[in-house]
């Protein structure tokens, strides 16, 4: 048990290392909301390595904790409304076994960002918004690939950590 | 981990998002108002064959109305993804500044 909570508590430190990282070399193409967003890599290597529960909550604890540290109000509502619909049809797919890791990453892309695209109707009141669907989902396919490898990556090079 | 059905998946969104709004954008017509909202409330509203400089809240974002297009010169926010953005011209497009809650639209 107490072994679990260590690697969970190191995964979280990871988590917000990666976000921290995001913050010092952003990557944007000048669209609003689209960026990697590595620190996912630590969900969707904890929702394989242990399970759901677990993953939820480093995520929620990490998004909570880069929004504290380099955000502010306004980001950690985006950022948790992304993070929670992201984590739920995440789970919903993988509990489908049609998609392995990396289409479950691709489908948590997706949502993360359709999910800041609602937080933003939400705060701006327009369906002017909703121009941005078609870029953000590419998007959010693309990133989504990208952390679904690392993830494989990850979890391929700490099989021999038993939890 | 990366099965044959998730890069088919990748593939077959990002196809199916290019042509459901290709052909969505190829059937907008050019707008003829843009009008300019802070927080979801119009604030300015000016036809797009103007040619006119708008300083909106005192300078806080420059939007330029030019030859029927209009796109966002200037701005005080950190990110300047605003400025970045495409000229608009067609009915539904936009352009958002997330900091200071600012929405131009053709209309």
């Amino acid at each position: 048990m107490s072994k679990k909570i260590t690697f969970i508590g190191c995964v979280l430190a990871f988590a917000v290392i990666l976000g921290y990282i995001e913050f010092l070399l952003p990557i944007s193409i000048g669209i609003p909301g689209v960026k990697l967003g590595l620190a996912n890599t630590a969900f969707v290597f904890l929702l394989y390595k242990i399970g759901f529960k677990e993953a939820f909550a480093v995520n929620t604890a990490r998004i909570i904790l880069t929004c504290l540290l380099f955000g502010n109000i306004l980001s950690a509502f985006y950022s948790i409304c992304g993070g929670i619909l992201s984590m739920l049809t995440m789970l919903l797919f993988k509990k489908l076994k049609f998609f392995g890791c990396t289409g479950i990453s691709v489908i948590g892309g997706i949502f993360h960002n359709i999910g800041q695209l609602l937080a933003a109707k939400l705060i701006l009141q327009t369906n002017a918004v909703f121009f941005y669907t078609p870029v953000l989902i590419i998007s959010g396919v693309v990133t989504g690939f990208l952390i679904g490898i690392i993830s494989v990556i990850l979890i391929k090079k700490l099989r021999s950590v038993n939890i | 981990m990366i099965k044959k059905t998730d890069i088919f998946l990748a593939v077959s969104i990002i196809l199916i998002t290019l042509i459901i709004s290709t052909l969505i954008y190829n059937n907008k017509s050019y707008g003829d108002q843009v009008f300019i909202s802070k927080n979801g409330e119009v604030i300015y509203n000016y036809p797009l064959s103007s040619n006119k400089t708008i300083k909106i809240e005192n300078g806080k974002n420059i939007l330029k109305i030019e030859d029927g297009y209009a796109y966002m010169v200037s701005a005080t926010c950190p990110d300047l993804i605003c400025v970045s953005q495409e000229k608009i011209s067609k009915k539904g497009e936009s352009i958002v500044c997330l900091p200071h809650g600012i929405i131009v639209e053709i209309k």
